[in-house]
């Protein structure tokens, strides 16, 4: 079931939580909404399921208005970020809740829920725990049995809150790709909120990036990774490399860097931002026409990669990213000047200011 | 040999439990063997004829159709309240919470001051109840008004800060399994918060059995109609019919033991089918 989202704001208090979304999840698609704490995600999902209310706007489950249908009627799946699994219940009956809650005429008989919960127990890997009770399971366990519990009720759509947000790393690597191993064997509309990017560009086919209420930019995983649409997309998906400055002439001049930039043939200039990558750099020891020097400050040589900080002329940092191979082919030593050279830089000219109030000089 | 850091001298484990149990004994257990010993001064004759006396056997009746009436009102006043205070945001809410804390502040005899000046002859709704019929002082109802607004506070006191600490996280995750709002409270909340609603269920219970001071007010001492247990135990303590008054004392005693037996029977029982319910889990 394809998930549509029009234009829907939500307030608290003075405080826009969400500002005028509009979002479109196709059919069978998992789709992360990634920003920062604060940046409306976590309300936006609460109001796909329901369980908030929006002050404007609609959301549609298959081209159907479901801001009038309740919680209950939606039909979707909900996992907490703190899994809110019941307490007093075994895993089993937790799992079996949703199933036995229904309306007598609709409810399974007994002997079709044990083996529907026994199925989504086993799918989850977790069916030797049946009888356990919630506070005796790890977290990521217990993510799990909430995982198994929102499927019971055979979800048209599944939204998951910072679903391993509370877990350690280790176990946040395992269970995320093992939630897009069950994602690609179900195959359920599934929507998840993160705050960490790198969790989003692993498991989702299509990334939302959200920050201050609003969507910055929707794509893939690759498309958000190479082609940032906006400063914050850039700066938020990683370290990268900051250089201000102006364009003009079809020029960049951005702090020690000065690249071409046709785009910008106007000979008024703007302000800019140059953003590189600390892979995108690369380190010599020749002059170059692109590029500046700087001093190598600090080696971290542990890692596949190697990390290096340098610092310009005027003392700026700089991070810089080299292979194994290329290190040890250069084999710089800290306090050396080094020549930077950026194999891509990509500049964002600030949009014009508002226009001026017209005035005797206007 | 290591001691463990805990481990005191065998002296002073010694004293310290004697100090405990000497406590207990002349503050819990020897006024309670006192008014059965009372009690029991003439004989088991005398005291069977105590109890079936016409005036206690009423007195009786009326305690427990008091505490029947007080105890439902509150726990169903007490389960609304802190619902509502726990799971919803609403303003005034401060001011709720200390308002339900106000039967508490004041004096059991203010509280019953308060019904006469409101119902009584020159109250402020005197007149109105009179039109209509309606005798709250002096009376049974008023009886049951009295215990109702000094046992209030009970079931909502435990149970605020019960569900506030649980949240809203699993109402919502029932809820978006489908639950109504009727399942939920069964399902969900009510076994959250069992163990906290029947501890104040029975401290109500011993409240609304036991309160003297705004049913005195109210009462009117009518005896035979306006009589509960304790005001009985007052009338005939005033009439030096010692015996009597603690036969009729040792009654009310034995109403407490029987919630007390109740309540570790219950814990006991519950404690048996869910070992974990102490551990609400690491997250």
């Amino acid at each position: 079931m394809s998930i549509e989202v029009r234009g829907v704001t939500k307030t608290f208090g003075s405080f826009v939580a969400v500002n005028d979304v509009s979002l479109h999840v196709p059919t069978g698609e998992l789709v992360a909404l990634v920003g920062p704490s604060g940046s409306g995600k976590t309300s936006l999902l609460r109001i796909i399921a329901g369980l908030e209310q929006a002050d404007a706007g609609q959301v549609l489950f298959a081209g159907e208005d479901a801001t009038v249908r309740d919680v209950r009627q939606r039909g979707v799946g909900f996992v907490f970020q703190h899994y809110a699994l019941f307490r007093h219940m075994s895993v089993f009956e937790n799992v079996a809740f949703g199933l036995r809650v229904r309306p007598r005429a609709r409810r399974p008989p007994e002997g079709q829920i044990r083996s529907r919960v026994t199925e989504l127990l086993k799918l989850v890997q977790l069916d030797w725990l049946a009888d356990r009770y919630p506070s005796q399971l790890s977290g990521g366990q217990r993510q799990r049995v909430a995982l198994a519990r929102a499927l019971a009720v055979e979800p048209q759509v599944l939204l998951l809150d910072e679903p391993f947000g509370s877990l350690d790393a280790k176990v946040r690597q395992e269970l995320r790709r093992w939630l897009r191993r069950l994602h690609d064997e179900i195959h359920v509309t599934s929507v998840f909120v993160t705050h960490d990017q790198e969790e989003a560009l692993e498991v989702a086919d299509r990334v939302v990036v959200m920050n201050q209420g609003r969507i910055e930019q929707v794509g893939t995983p690759q498309e958000i990774f190479d082609r940032p649409a906006t400063p914050f997309v850039m700066g938020f998906l990683g370290v990268v490399n900051v250089f201000h400055g102006r364009v003009e002439a079809g020029r960049a001049h951005l702090g020690p860097l000065s690249v071409d930039y046709p785009e910008h043939a106007d000979e008024t200039a703007r302000p800019a931002q140059g953003f590189a990558r600390p892979h995108e750099l690369e380190l010599g020891r020749e002059e170059t026409d692109d590029g500046f020097w700087a001093t190598l400050r600090y080696v971290s040589p542990a890692g596949a990669v190697v990390k290096l900080e340098l610092a310009d002329d005027e003392g700026r940092l700089v991070q810089v990213e080299s292979t194994r191979a290329a290190f040890e082919e250069l084999h710089p030593v800290v306090g050396e000047r080094l020549r930077v050279r950026p194999r891509q830089v990509r500049i964002f000219v600030a949009p014009p200011a508002e226009a001026p109030p017209k005035g005797p000089g206007a | 040999m290591t001691k463990a850091a805990t481990r005191e001298p065998a002296h002073v484990q010694l004293l310290l439990t004697l100090a405990a149990l000497g406590f207990i004994g002349l503050f819990l257990v020897l006024p309670l063997v006192a008014v059965f010993a009372q009690a029991l001064e003439k004989g088991w004759d005398a005291y069977v004829a105590a109890l079936r006396e016409p005036m206690a056997l009423s007195a009786l009746r009326l305690t427990l159709l008091t505490a029947a009436i007080a105890v439902p009102a509150n726990v169903v006043f007490g389960v609304a309240a802190s619902w509502a205070i726990a799971k919803f945001q609403f303003p005034g809410k401060d001011a709720l919470i200390t308002l339900i804390d106000l039967p508490f502040g004041v004096s059991p005899v203010i509280s019953g001051m308060v019904f006469i000046l409101l119902f009584g002859r020159q109250g402020l709704l005197g007149p109105w109840a009179e039109a209509h019929g309606l005798k709250l002082v002096f009376s049974v109802p008023g009886l049951v008004l009295a215990t109702l607004f000094v046992t209030f506070p009970f079931v909502a006191r435990e149970l605020i800060p019960l569900m506030q600490a649980a949240g809203t996280d699993e109402e919502e995750a029932a809820r978006v399994l489908g639950a109504s709002g009727f399942q939920i409270f069964r399902r969900v909340t009510l076994p959250n918060i069992k163990w906290g609603l029947l501890y104040g269920v029975i401290l109500c219970n011993a409240r609304a059995m036991g309160e003297f001071g705004a049913v005195s007010v109210v009462s009117g001492h009518i005896r035979g109609k306006t009589n509960t247990l304790p005001l009985h135990v007052e009338i005939l303590y005033n009439e030096y019919n010692f015996q009597a008054a603690f036969a009729v004392a040792s009654l009310l005693a034995f109403l407490a033991l029987v919630t007390l037996a109740l309540k570790t029977a219950i814990e006991w029982r519950g404690g048996a089918a869910l070992p974990q319910a102490e551990d609400p889990g690491v997250d």
